[in-house]
C-alpha cells in the first residue's frame, strides 16, 4: 500500500516537517517473533535497529502493530543481549502515526476534507498494547465533511493475526465477517483504521463478499483535500 | 468422555472450522456472551475503582502463588486440626483412585456432585460410572450436559450452547417435561434432583478458594445446590487444584465479589459458603466425614516457569472466554480441553504437553481482549507468544523453520529485499492465472478474501524517485 506511506509523508510535509526514509530498512521482524522463531526475529529486528542507528529523530510508524513490535516486544526480544539498551531507546522514540501527531505535535486539525460517513476500526495491537483509542478519533473529528459513525464491534479483532489468518483461515474468516457486518451496520461508507494489515483483512473479506464499503488508512483520509 | 486416540490438533482444526462455518450458532454464542459482558460493564460501575480492585486481587493471588508451598502446608495443618482428611494427588490417576477408594470403603452407591471443573479435569464421572456408581451432577448446567453426555461447553456456563428447546428435548428423554420456559426447566431438574440428594451417600464438590489461615474452603454458586451437596450426605469430598489458595479469610472480601462480577456480571454470586470440616460433636448438621483432595496434575510444572506462573492466579471466572473472539467463533467443545478459551490455551500445554497442545497458542490473533478483561491481570495473550517460542525452541517444525530462515536471510539484506520487489511484482502478475486455485500459494487466503494487486510502484521506489528529482532540481 504505497499510498499509505505517501500520505504520511505529505501530511508531515504540509505541517512543515521534513521526512527521511532510511532506505536500508526491511521489516520489524514481527512475523518470525509471532511464529515463535526468536533468533530469526532478532536478526531481522537487528536490521531495523541498524537502519535507525544514525538518527535521533522520532520514528513514526503508520501501523499500531509494527509500532507495538518495536515499543513493546523489542525489549523482550533483545533482553539480555548486547543491544537491549539500544532497542529500548529506539522504542522510546518510536510512535504510532496518530499518537505522534496528537500527543507529540499537539495538532488535531490537519485541514483535511473528506465528505463521507466513516467508521473506525481499532487495531488490537494499537489499542491494547499501546493504548491508542482517542488520537485517531480526535483527528477524524476535525476532518471537514466527515461523519464518524462508531460500529458496535469497533474494538473486536478483525481476525488478521499474521500467519493465523492462513493457518486457521476458517476462524480468521469468521472474525472478518463479524467485523465487516458490524461496520456495515453502522451505515458507514468507509472503514478507516491505523493498521494496514487489518485493512488488508477487512477489505479482503468485504471485497470478496461484494459489500459496498471501502477501506482506507487514516493517513489517506487525513491527506484528503 | 471416552479416551480414544484423538489427535488434538486434527480434532481442533476440524471442530473449529465446523463452528466457524455455522453462522447461527456463532450468532447465538455472541449474543449470550455479549449479554454477560453488558451486565458486567454495568456491575463494574458499582466498584469505586475497578482497576484498583483488579490490582488488589492480582496482588493477593500473586502472594498466594509466591508463598504456595508454605500456604499449602498451613492449609493442610488447619484442615487436619478441623478434622478433615487431606490427600495430595500428584496426578489425575492418584486423585481418581483415592476417591474411588473412599466410595468403596463407605459402600457408597449414590454420589451427588456440585460443579467442579477439577473433577472434569480428572475425568471422574466416567470412572465412577464405569465402576457402577450412580453419579449425578446437581448444578443445573452441569446436570443438563451430563444428561446430554457431553463435556461442559464453557467452564462457568456449561450448557450455554444449548437453546431452551434443546434442553427440553434432553429432559424429555428422562420424563415428561411440560414446557421450555426457564422456570419449568428448572423445576423439572429440581424434581429429578431432590430425591438424589436424599439418597446420596457421598457428596463431591470443588472449591473456589482454600483459606490457608483457617483451613476453610469457600464455594461460590448460584443455585444452593453445592450447599446441599456438601452438607447432606454423610461424606463430603472436596477436590481442588493446589493453586486455589488464599492466605487470609479476609481476602474473600475482595475475591468473592470480583469472581461474581468478572465472569457473570453479578454484584456477588447468590450463595457464598465457607466449609470448615465435618460435623463436630453436638452439631446438628454437616457431613460425618470430610476429605480434601489437593491436585497437582501439572500445576507445579507451571509454578516452576518464572515467566508464566502468574497463570496460576486464575480464579476461573470465565471472563476471558466471554470476550475472546476465537471462543465466540469456535465455541467451547472445539478446544477439546477441560479448560477452554484463553486461559485453557495457556495452561493446557503446561498440564498436558507442550507439543500436543501448542496449536491452541497458535490459534489466536493475539488481540489481547483476554488480558484486558482478566480480574487478576494474567498476561494471557503474551503467554501464548511465550508458548510458541518455547515450542519452537524445543522442537522447530521443519517447513516453518526453512521459511523463517529464508525470511531472516532476505530481510537482513536490504539490497536483496529491494531487489526482490520487482521480482515479486513480476511473480505476482505472472501468477495471475493460478490465483484462487489450489496451486496458488495464497490459496487459503484467497478462498475467502481478496488480495490487493502488487502496486506498480512501491513506496520505496516512490520515495527514491522523489529524492532523485529533488536533487536534480536543486
Ligand atoms: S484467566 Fe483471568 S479472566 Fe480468564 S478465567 Fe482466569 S481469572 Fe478469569
Amino acid at each position: 500500500m504505497p499510498q499509505v506511506g505517501v500520505s504520511v509523508v505529505e501530511v508531515f510535509e504540509r505541517l512543515g516537517h521534513s521526512v527521511d526514509y532510511p532506505r536500508n530498512q526491511t521489516c520489524c521482524g514481527q512475523p518470525a517473533f509471532n511464529g515463535g522463531f526468536h533468533p530469526e526475529a532478532r536478526e531481522v529486528a537487528a536490521t531495523f535497529l541498524n537502519a535507525f542507528r544514525d538518527s535521533r529523530d522520532p520514528v513514526v510508524v503508520p501501523s499500531g502493530s509494527c509500532a507495538a513490535m518495536v515499543k513493546v516486544f523489542y525489549p523482550e526480544l533483545f533482553a539480555g543481549t548486547a543491544r537491549e539498551a539500544e532497542a529500548k531507546a529506539l522504542g522510546a522514540r518510536t510512535w504510532e502515526f496518530s499518537t505522534f501527531i496528537v500527543e507529540q505535535l499537539g495538532v488535531t486539525d490537519l485541514g483535511a476534507t473528506f465528505a463521507k460517513k466513516v467508521t473506525f476500526h481499532d487495531g488490537c495491537h494499537g489499542l491494547r498494547e499501546l493504548g491508542i483509542q482517542s488520537a485517531p478519533r480526535r483527528l477524524l473529528e476535525k476532518v471537514r465533511g466527515l461523519q464518524l459513525a462508531e460500529m458496535k464491534e469497533c474494538a473486536t479483532c478483525c481476525g488478521f493475526g499474521g500467519s493465523f489468518a492462513v493457518k486457521y483461515a476458517p476462524i480468521s474468516t469468521a472474525m472478518a465477517e463479524v467485523k465487516c457486518k458490524s461496520a456495515y451496520a453502522s451505515g458507514a461508507e468507509v472503514i478507516v483504521s491505523n493498521d494496514p494489515s487489518c485493512l488488508m483483512q477487512i477489505n479482503g473479506y468485504a471485497e470478496k463478499q461484494g459489500m459496498p464499503i471501502q477501506c482506507l488508512h487514516l493517513a489517506e483520509v487525513l491527506n484528503s483535500r | 468422555m471416552s479416551e480414544t486416540k484423538i489427535i488434538p490438533l486434527q480434532q481442533f482444526k476440524h471442530d473449529s472450522a465446523e463452528v466457524a462455518a455455522d453462522g447461527d450458532r456463532r450468532e447465538f454464542l455472541r449474543t449470550a456472551l455479549g449479554g454477560y459482558m453488558n451486565t458486567r460493564t454495568a456491575t463494574q460501575h458499582g466498584y469505586q475503582d475497578w482497576e484498583a480492585a483488579r490490582s488488589g486481587a492480582a496482588e493477593i493471588k500473586w502472594e498466594a502463588i509466591d508463598r504456595l508451598p508454605e500456604l499449602l502446608e498451613q492449609f493442610e495443618a488447619n484442615l487436619i486440626k478441623n478434622g478433615t482428611k487431606v490427600f495430595w494427588a500428584s496426578d489425575e490417576e492418584e486423585a481418581r483412585q483415592y476417591i474411588l477408594g473412599i466410595l468403596r470403603e463407605k459402600n457408597a452407591k449414590h454420589v451427588i456432585k456440585s460443579k467442579t471443573m477439577t473433577s472434569e479435569e480428572i475425568h471422574l464421572n466416567s470412572l465412577l460410572e464405569a465402576e457402577g456408581f450412580d453419579v449425578v451432577e446437581s448444578d443445573l448446567g452441569e446436570y443438563i450436559v451430563q444428561q446430554n453426555k457431553e463435556a461442559p461447553y464453557h467452564f462457568v456456563f456449561p450448557c450455554m450452547h444449548l437453546k431452551r428447546a434443546e434442553i427440553k428435548a434432553i429432559f424429555e428423554k428422562i420424563a415428561a417435561c411440560p414446557s421450555d420456559d426457564p422456570e419449568a426447566l428448572t423445576m423439572f431438574a429440581r424434581q429429578q434432583l431432590r430425591e438424589k440428594y436424599l439418597r446420596a451417600d457421598v457428596g463431591i464438590s470443588g472449591g473456589n478458594f482454600g483459606i490457608a489461615e483457617t483451613g476453610h474452603i469457600a464455594i461460590t454458586e448460584n443455585e444452593g445446590n453445592a450447599r446441599l451437596t456438601c452438607a447432606m450426605p454423610k461424606v463430603h469430598i472436596a477436590i481442588m487444584g493446589i493453586e486455589k489458595m488464599l492466605p487470609r479469610l479476609s481476602d474473600l472480601s475482595l475475591l468473592q465479589p470480583m469472581l461474581g462480577t468478572a465472569g457473570a456480571g453479578q454484584r456477588i454470586t447468590c450463595y457464598n459458603s465457607i466449609y470448615g470440616g465435618p460435623k463436630k460433636p453436638g452439631e446438628t448438621d454437616g457431613p460425618e466425614e470430610m476429605h480434601v483432595v489437593l491436585l497437582d496434575n501439572g500445576r507445579t510444572t507451571l509454578l516452576a516457569d518464572p515467566e508464566q506462573r502468574d497463570a496460576l492466579r486464575c480464579i476461573r471466572c470465565g471472563a476471558c472466554l466471554n470476550v475472546c473472539p476465537i471462543f465466540k467463533n469456535i465455541g467451547g467443545h472445539s478446544y477439546g480441553t477441560t479448560y477452554q478459551g484463553p486461559i485453557g490455551a495457556v495452561i493446557t500445554p503446561h498440564y498436558k504437553g507442550l507439543q500436543e497442545f501448542k496449536h491452541l497458542a497458535y490459534a489466536s490473533s493475539l488481540c489481547g481482549a483476554c488480558t484486558e478483561t482478566c480480574p487478576v491481570k494474567i498476561d494471557l495473550h503474551h503467554h501464548l507468544l511465550r508458548i510458541r517460542r518455547n515450542s519452537v525452541s524445543e522442537h522447530p517444525p521443519l517447513m516453518e523453520k526453512v521459511a523463517m530462515k529464508g525470511f531472516a536471510f532476505a530481510f537482513t539484506r536490504p539490497w536483496l529485499y529491494h531487489l526482490g520487489t520487482p521480482l515479486a511484482r513480476l511473480g505476482h502478475w505472472l501468477s495471475k492465472p493460478i490465483q484462487g486455485t489450489k496451486l496458488d500459494p495464497g490459496y487459503l487466503w484467497r478462498k475467502t478474501r481478496t488480495l490487493p494487486d502488487m502496486p506498480k510502484e512501491s513506496f520505496h521506489e516512490w520515495f527514491e524517485k522523489r529524492e532523485q528529482q529533488k536533487k536534480a532540481g536543486k
